[in-house]
């Protein structure tokens, strides 16, 4: 058990070191994940509310689902060089996909019936998308931005990579290093991915809308 | 064994030396390169196929199983899924810096880890694919009078495959996007060449091993998505062949 000790005395004799690298891998992970949100959730209403190219949508999710992120900052490299841009990037196009598919599946598979009684009581198409047809999509949309975040979190390492500094991967991709200290950014980054899914399971409960709790509560029962 | 493991991003280019003057200067793309080395390039292509093809295949043989035992029982579902989660949020390279540890450096360490992250994805499709039978269907075939084996292996797995191949889609993509750095622990795999050029900021190398990456994910995606196809002829008349 030794690793373990030696971990904890790292932590403990350079808290300065651990807290930066944490505060730096959070944000790192929250900007992308912004970034990601910024332009799935949108995209994928827009595709779902209107039930219009979303073979073209979903197809393109899925490419970018498909890419290695290594290869992705790879290429970023001689693109946009090391650095910050090419670690976010490469976390985007991470989260971006989950985000989307959710999104649109989540607009485009509420409940017909209900959107035509918005529609029959007058409501324009931009006011049944933001009245109607979000809120009934927000439980998979939060689905999909909380796993996301999971990836995210334990992808974001790679910035090592990218030769961005202050993240865990400071200490990840760092082989010389010895293994205790590498144990300990482990367990930060596990404990770190669990922490942001409560978080969110917080956050989900306070943006569904009181109406729609009650029946996701029966629904799971 | 190049020196792939020692060089760093923090010691500076270091141009790998090759016979083509005009590439040496590291400012564009350089065909010669590619055609020199493509031997090289193609067997770390054919690794990083068969490093992804065992873990899959393990990680299936171990999901599927765990699958029908929570189906059948289950209690069995929560203490799987807690493991596998856990499993699925270490980061990769730090799984198999400390695999190493125990199990040595090579293939089975690789594996091992690799493995571990396909549970998840796998167990849940295929449980979710197995309970999503309507319980009508069910009651049908126990009134023909089929066993339960048979309603399992007649109504429940041929029912499931969907889910589970979309499982498996999801998986090996993921598999083949973390066995690129599998290259830390092996010299295994197209994340030799790639680390070797973030290494040595050599670009061609960046593009070359980056793209080959690329690419095979993309193919296995699309693959996959046939093989899908051709396994549930069933599903594409009602669900217009998306998703």
């Amino acid at each position: 058990m030794n690793i373990v000790i030696d971990a904890y005395d790292f932590v403990r004799s350079n808290p300065d070191q651990v807290l930066g690298d944490i505060w730096g891998h959070v944000v790192l992970s929250a900007a992308a994940v912004a970034v990601a949100i910024a332009i799935a959730v949108p995209v994928g209403a827009a595709v779902g509310h209107l039930h219009r190219w979303s073979f073209l949508a979903i197809s393109g999710a899925n490419v970018l689902r498909a890419l290695p992120t290594l290869a992705v900052i790879s290429i970023g490299i001689t693109v946009w060089g090391l650095g910050f841009v090419n670690i976010m990037v490469a976390l985007v196009i991470l989260a971006l996909p989950l985000i989307l598919t959710n999104t649109y599946v989540g607009v485009a598979e509420v409940d017909p019936g209900t959107v035509e009684a918005a529609r029959g009581m007058g409501m324009t198409g931009w006011q049944i998308l933001r009245r109607v047809e979000l809120p009934n999509a927000i439980f998979l949309i939060m689905a999909g931005v909380r796993t996301a975040t999971v990836f995210v979190i334990a992808t974001a390492y790679l910035a090592g990579f990218a030769a961005y500094p202050d993240t865990l991967g400071a200490v990840i991709t760092n082989p010389t290093l010895p293994l205790s200290q590498l144990f300990a950014y482990t367990v930060i980054a596990v404990a770190l991915a669990f922490l942001a899914d409560g978080v969110f399971a917080i956050v989900q409960r306070l943006v569904t809308p009181r109406g729609l709790r009650l029946t996701h509560t029966l629904a799971a029962a | 064994m190049s020196p792939m493991l020692a060089v760093r991003v923090s010691d500076g280019p270091i141009i790998p030396d090759f016979d083509e003057p005009d590439c040496r200067a590291n400012e564009r793309f350089c065909w010669g390169w590619v055609v020199d080395n493509w031997p090289d390039l193609q067997a770390r292509l054919v690794e990083h196929v068969y490093i992804t093809a065992i873990a899959v295949s393990i990680g299936l043989v171990i999901a599927v199983s765990a699958a029908l035992l929570a189906y059948r029982y289950n209690r069995f579902e929560t203490p799987f899924v807690t493991v596998s989660t856990v499993l699925y949020t270490i980061p990769v390279l730090a799984f198999l810096l400390v695999m190493v540890q125990i199990t040595g450096i090579g293939l089975l360490t690789v594996e091992i880890a690799l493995t571990g992250y396909t549970l998840l994805l796998l167990f849940r499709n295929t449980l979710t694919g197995l309970r999503s039978v309507p319980p009508e269907v069910h009651a049908a075939a126990a009134g023909m009078g089929m066993t339960s084996r048979q309603i399992l292996f007649r109504i429940n797995i041929p029912l499931a495959l969907p889910a589970l191949m979309a499982g498996i889609r999801v998986a090996s993509v993921t598999i083949i996007s973390l066995a690129t750095l599998a290259a830390f622990v092996s010299p295994l795999g197209l994340g030799r060449p790639i680390l070797f050029a973030i290494g040595t900021q050599f670009v061609t190398g960046l593009i070359t091993a980056g793209a080959l990456a690329i690419v095979l994910a993309l193919v296995a995606d699309g693959l996959l998505v046939l093989a899908t196809r051709a396994v549930t002829p069933w599903a594409r008349a009602g669900q217009g062949g998306i998703r």
